[in-house]
């Protein structure tokens, strides 16, 4: 028999281009996005503390950028990544006890990672700002 | 399938009522090889007279024409077809094109041959009410599936896979004389898995399949082998498990569960993968 033709040689059929995003993939590739987005950061991280160590010029230098305003969006983003894939994380260990896998507790988890995500991230840079405003 | 504007989907058959993104913020082309661009295609309007018109966009592909896929609209006129998707796909072939071509069978959500995607996620055509669709419709074949024609998916790889994991009943002892036997409480772990329809909606939808089709298995598959490894007559569970340890085949499921958010048996194929994670965990202890 003739072979209709080879698999590939057919189109594939649209992915991602089409898919509707969801609570699930979207949390899903946001875990991913911040994991990189955080291992960029502990470069920077680094050099915070190489400046330090550099002597008080470079340190102020750093100081001044990190308070600059894309420093502090940065920083700002950095505090929120950390967060969510830190609580990703937490709701990833759970998962593998085999618990919460009911839809509904899918989504509750999921938007209790968010909520606690921007909710922490609030509750650091209000309590940084009250320290700095003491000292 | 219900409309819910509520943030907590408790049930797959949930439609969302509105939604930030109705898909990914990528160009359409993302990724996309040249044979499988989309086109724009033809507009094929309703039958004079037609008063409630709702509009389709649908996947078209003939292989035998030699060009690439394209998006046709059709005009479907409500008053003259049934409540389903699957009747409006019917009514299409029927009245409008015959060369309309798709998979079909039982119209009762117990086949699995009409799984498709539609307004960006994938469900049996048969069980999704028009009046729950976009305006207009989106319908596209099954996600990352190669397309024989039209609205019909090559499933020989996936049926492949399916294959591998030798979904039968495996026993070294002898054969009674009648059925082998199984405990209520038994028969009652298979509940949730034994019901799966093989329509490969949530392997479909799966990002881990898109990206590592090739070699990781899906999520179809996986509660598929989770069926045979608790169930009390089999006996090849070590062999299983032995088969699944394996960086790709199990472990590229990164627990995203869009599995278990879009089947329309509203089973749930993201826990059957963690409860196989989790006995192979449990086994090297």
């Amino acid at each position: 028999m003739e072979r209709l033709s080879s698999e590939d040689s057919r189109p594939l059929s649209p992915n991602i281009q089409i898919y509707r995003p969801q609570l699930t993939s979207v949390l899903s590739i946001a875990n991913r996005i911040t994991g990189v987005f955080l291992s960029a950061c502990a470069v920077v991280l680094v050099i915070w503390l190489v400046a330090a160590a550099s002597g008080p010029e470079g340190y102020s230098r750093f100081n001044g950028l990190i308070g600059s305003w894309p420093g502090q969006i940065l920083l700002l983003a950095a505090t929120f990544a950390f967060f969510l894939h830190i609580c990703g994380g937490i709701r990833h260990l759970v998962w593998d006890t085999v618990h919460g896998f009911e839809l509904r507790q899918i989504y509750a988890s999921g938007w209790l990672v968010v909520a606690a995500s921007v909710g922490l991230t609030l509750a650091s840079w209000l309590t940084s700002f009250l320290i700095a405003g003491q000292s | 399938m219900t409309r819910t504007d509520a943030l907590i989907i408790t049930a797959s058959d949930q439609v969302p009522g509105r939604t930030v993104f109705k898909r990914f913020p990528i160009p359409r082309n993302f990724g996309v090889s040249p044979g499988s661009r989309i086109e724009t295609g033809r507009t094929w309007p309703a039958p004079e007279g037609a008063t409630r018109i709702k509009r389709f966009e649908i996947y078209r592909y003939n292989p035998d024409s030699g060009d690439n896929p394209h998006l046709d609209t059709f005009e479907v006129d409500l008053d003259a077809c049934g409540p389903m998707v699957l009747d409006a796909l019917i009514w299409i072939k029927n009245t409008i094109d015959p060369t309309l071509t798709f998979r079909r069978s039982c119209r009762e959500g117990i086949c699995g041959s009409c799984a498709m995607n539609m307004d960006g996620t994938n469900w049996l055509a048969c069980t999704k009410f028009i009046e729950e669709t976009d305006a207009p419709a989106r319908i596209y074949p099954l996600a990352n599936m190669r397309v024989i024609k039209d609205l019909v998916p090559d499933l020989s790889h996936v049926f492949a896979q399916y294959e591998m994991i030798e979904p039968w009943l495996q026993a070294k002892t002898l054969a009674p004389d009648r059925e082998r036997l199984q405990a209520p409480e038994d028969r009652e772990k298979l509940n949730g898995y034994y019901e799966c329809i093989l329509c490969f909606c949530c392997t479909s939808g799966c990002p881990s399949h898109w990206w590592n089709g090739d070699r990781f298995l899906g999520p179809a598959v996986l509660l598929q082998a989770w069926r045979w490894l608790i169930d009390s007559r089999d006996e090849a569970t070590g062999k299983r498990l032995d088969r699944l340890e394996d960086p790709f085949r199990l472990y590229r499921c990164h627990t995203i569960l869009n599995c278990t958010r879009t089947c329309p048996k509203g089973l749930n194929p993201g826990k059957a993968i963690a409860e196989i994670k989790k006995m192979i965990a449990e086994r090297r202890n």
